[in-house]
């Protein structure tokens, strides 16, 4: 055991965890955004909403249906150009962002998409009743309204995101799937394969939990 | 106050045109309390919608407050709507938002500014008595409390027209009675005119000051409350008027009694306004040999005086009776001799 711990490079370890820990948050926050603007998009077009318009329902519905369809792993070497175009290399933690936000924001804002249709046409009608703008009825009413299921969607979202860099990690993104397919695969050291699946269990964890609270938080159904 | 003129709105459908609402003409007198009428799919919910553009009519004009609501769009028809309310039968409150932050909610989309809005929100608060539940969330409220929440949210921005769309049909009886004080309390202290759609006459007859009847999207009767109730033309609106003026099972009691009483005549009085407040059963056991039974009887309060009807059963000599009857005829009353056949 002795031995194995001292094969174990710790500083290697921490920045993998680093690595993934990056890749994650700003392709989380990235997702959220895009993802949000998309769902919010989507929702609005459709038949019935306040933005009703079937021509740019159809062409965003195909967008976020194609890139949700495209396994990950196929996704990220269609990318490889597009990423050389906006990173200029196809190494590092970096490289991997466009492909994690293209493959994770489509996800995100069908779940965006039905967190809407959840909330209550007659509370839409109500503030256009009051007189309420567009903008007042996005921002004072279907973001807050559905927040609780906005932030869980975020969640799982974030959680598909962190098996995702690992997944990109092996392709030479870095983070805690690179270590644990270069350092514990390749070298034949099941132990620090083991050891870099417990770093992302915890970080999921934790995701987890936050994602949690804070759906309870702001749920005052 | 509003005009609504000429108005048709035709829905198109898969099986046809729906004319949801066909060429209504209406008048709505300033601080009046109107009420419309009738079972569901009568139009009258699509009739109150075009009221604030939420509906716009196929055909005619709509105007309220000095605005022609069927033309106008965008920020005038946004300005516009602050000055028509609308309250609802599933109260559409944010539940994301405390009691506090759902009434200071129209106020926001205003314009108002922070502690001017604070205090407008205390001041609605105290007039629709939700005072102590400001921080609740509306889960945490009962039905009568939601809907107090709706009605001070609609008086925000001090509106001309409050709207009320089956405002107490998802209300217990007792509820409702409570609402409906409250809105009759805001009439009279704010001036405000209000129109309310329902499928329940008690409504119409606790608060109304004129109702209209709809039915297949046509208005097949307008009134007075008291007018209508007194003397009802069409059968639907004799329908709605036996929902509060006659106990319930009233036909089955009807039959009953005449088995009953095979003797003499059993007659249905129908008393309004003034005539309900007359020793009249006094005179008639007086005046006349008559021996006077009372059967079953029930008097109602509108907005504009009593309505009533009263169950009798006359007996004695038929030439006795027939005085009596002739008696009651010479009141201002309605006499109904229900015969054994």
């Amino acid at each position: 055991m002795t031995n194995i711990m001292e094969t174990l490079n710790w500083d290697q370890l921490f920045a993998a965890t680093q690595e993934t820990i990056y890749m994650t948050f700003i392709s989380v926050l990235a997702t959220f955004i895009l993802g949000l603007l998309l769902g919010l998009l989507l929702f609005l077009t459709e038949k019935g909403n306040i933005w009703q318009n079937k021509p740019i329902n159809i062409v965003i519905a195909g967008f976020v249906n194609i890139f949700r369809s495209i396994p990950f792993i196929i996704l990220i070497v269609l990318l490889i150009p597009f990423t050389k175009l906006l990173v200029g290399s196809m190494l590092g933690a970096n490289a991997a962002l466009p492909a994690l936000i293209i493959g994770a924001a489509p996800f995100y804002a069908r779940m965006v998409e039905i967190a809407l249709r959840e909330i209550d046409k007659g509370v839409i009608e109500a503030s256009q009743s009051m007189g309420a703008t567009h903008g007042h009825i996005i921002f004072k009413v279907l973001i807050p309204e559905s927040l609780p299921a906005l932030i869980s969607g975020i969640t799982v979202t974030a959680i598909s995101l962190v098996s995702f860099t690992a997944m990109a990690g092996v392709i030479g993104a870095g983070g805690l799937g690179h270590f644990a397919y270069l350092e514990g695969f390749q070298r034949n050291r099941p132990i620090i394969t083991l050891i870099a699946t417990v770093a992302i269990l915890i970080l999921v964890f934790i995701i987890q939990f936050i994602g949690d609270y804070f759906t309870k938080k702001t749920d005052k159904r | 106050m509003i005009s609504i003129q000429n108005v048709r709105k035709i829905f198109p459908g898969k099986k046809g045109e729906l004319k949801a609402v066909d060429d209504v003409n209406l008048e709505i007198k300033d601080g009046e309390i109107f009420g419309v009428i009738g079972y569901s799919g009568a139009g009258k919910s699509t009739l109150i919608r075009m009221l604030n553009g939420l509906e716009i009519p196929t055909e005619g004009s709509v105007t309220v407050a000095g605005r022609v609501i069927s033309k106008i769009k965008g920020s005038e028809l946004r300005k516009a709507r602050q000055e028509i309310s609308m309250i609802f039968q599933h109260f559409n409150l944010l539940w994301s938002r405390t009691v506090s932050e759902n009434i200071a909610f129209p106020l926001e989309i205003a314009g108002v500014k922070g502690p001017q809005r604070k205090k407008r929100v205390a001041e609605l608060i105290q007039l629709v008595g939700l005072e102590g539940r400001e921080n609740a969330y509306p889960s945490e409220l009962s039905g009568g409390q939601k809907q107090r929440v709706g009605i001070a949210r609609a008086l925000a921005n001090n509106p001309k027209v409050l709207l009320c769309d089956e405002a107490t049909s998802a209300l217990d009886p007792q509820t409702t009675d409570s609402i409906l004080d409250l809105l009759v309390d805001i009439n009279k202290r704010l001036g405000l005119t209000i129109v309310l759609i329902t499928h329940e006459m008690h409504v119409i007859r606790k608060i109304c000051h004129r109702v209209a009847v709809m039915e297949g999207g046509k208005m097949v009767e307008l009134g007075p409350v008291l007018e209508v109730f007194k003397n009802p033309k069409q059968p639907i609106t004799k329908r709605f008027v036996q929902q509060v003026t006659e106990p319930e099972e009233t036909k089955e009691t009807i039959d009953h009694l005449l088995e009953r009483y095979p003797q003499g005549q059993v007659i249905q009085l129908s008393f309004v306004g003034e005539s309900a407040e007359q020793p009249l059963i006094t005179n008639l056991i007086r005046d006349y040999n008559v021996i006077v039974n009372i059967l079953q009887g029930k008097i109602s309060h509108t907005q504009n005086g009593s309505y009533g009807s009263l169950f009798i059963h006359l007996d004695g000599q038929t030439t006795e009776i027939k005085k009596a009857v002739d008696y009651l005829h010479s009141q201002q009353i309605g006499v109904e001799v229900l015969s054994n056949d």
